[in-house]
């Protein structure tokens, strides 16, 4: 993990990383999956993540770095059978 | 009549034995006036990718969190136990509930479950703490390695999802009541009609959950309620005692007295 976060550009020397997002390729800057959120403007919505398939709950979502190649999930509540 | 007929699942008492979706509505207004209307204690909901400065779901639960109901998130379209794990992990935090409607889907023609999936996932899931509602078929064998892991209700489908075939193998919905008196059951899928409801509880299920029926009926709101009655007559037929069924007729009208007997003989 430690060597994850030096490499996903703590210090934003490391320019922008390739992820997937729900799906779709993008860019990001955000150091953390808290400052992703932030950057997808879901901040403040009420939403659940995971980072390559594994649940990341709320409060370890600022410690959780993001790395290069990374797929994230952002869910939310929707209708169903 | 006793109005008053909850059912228990997971130590907790459900007024209506009736479970609803609230996917397929016109609108949102109308999914909760059927959702009113049918007086359901449960409905179903799902967990979905959320757009960027989206906020569909933050309305979306200020919609179902009004309704005053359970509310019981599912994993459909789930193809592994690792993607339904995550999954029930993703609903308990989003939807502060330990319980989860666990599907594992082997086919998509089918939607059928997938029974070693469902099982795996039962097991990882009950262990950590969750309250697992698996929608499962008939397969008693399956069923038993569900409760092994430590279910305590089971939830064999009618027909395939979205079909509204009804009750597809009612030998192996008796069969699977008749084996297991004191596990909560539940028909789930597949009903098309509020005929099928009743036939599900008058077998002595003790609830069904449905979707399609409703949402899809020209009038859902109507529909609803339609089911609502069925299920309550089913289970009062069910508690009630239904009659043997005969191959030879027999006279509902005694028969000592009728005039004309004696002459009415055909030679």
């Amino acid at each position: 993990m430690g060597v994850q976060q030096v490499i996903g550009g703590v210090d934003g020397a490391a320019g922008p990383l390739a992820i997937v997002v729900n799906g779709a390729p993008m860019e990001t800057t955000a150091a953390s999956l808290f400052e992703l959120l932030c950057e997808l403007g879901l901040g403040e919505a009420r939403v659940a993540t995971a980072r390559n398939g594994a649940f990341v709950p709320a409060a370890a979502r600022a410690g959780t770095a993001i790395v290069a190649g990374d797929r994230i999930e952002v869910v939310s509540a929707r209708q169903g059978g | 009549m006793p109005d008053a007929d909850p059912f228990s699942v997971y130590g907790t008492e459900i007024g209506s034995r009736l479970l609803l979706g609230t996917a397929q509505y016109p609108s949102p207004q109308v999914m909760a006036d059927a959702v009113a209307a049918s007086g359901a204690g449960i409905v179903t909901v799902s967990l979905r990718r959320e757009a960027a400065r989206g906020r569909v779901g933050d309305r979306f639960l200020a919609l179902i969190e009004g309704l005053g109901v359970k509310v019981l998130p599912n994993t459909a379209g789930c193809r592994s136990a690792k993607e339904a794990v995550t999954t029930a992990l993703m609903a308990r935090e989003l939807l502060s509930t330990d319980w989860i409607k666990l599907e594992v889907i082997a086919n998509d023609d089918t939607l059928q479950p997938d029974l070693f999936g469902l099982v795996e996932a039962a097991r990882t899931l009950a262990g950590e703490g969750f309250k697992v509602f698996p929608y499962t078929t008939e397969d008693l064998g399956a069923a038993e390695r569900l409760l092994a892991a430590g279910c305590e209700i089971l939830m064999p489908w009618g027909a395939p999802i979205g079909t509204g075939l009804g009750l597809n193998n009612r030998y192996g919905l008796e069969t699977m009541r008749a084996y297991f008196p004191g596990v909560p059951l539940v028909v789930d899928a597949g009903i098309g009609a509020p005929s099928h409801a009743a036939a599900a509880m008058e077998m002595g299920y003790d609830a069904v959950l449905l979707n399609t029926a409703v949402a899809k009926a020209r009038d859902p709101v109507r529909m609803a309620r339609a089911f609502a009655d069925a299920i309550r007559a089913g289970r009062e037929a069910y508690i009630a005692g239904l009659m043997e069924p005969r191959d030879m007729a027999e006279p509902s009208t005694p028969v000592a007295g009728t005039p004309f007997f004696d002459i009415g003989a055909k030679s």
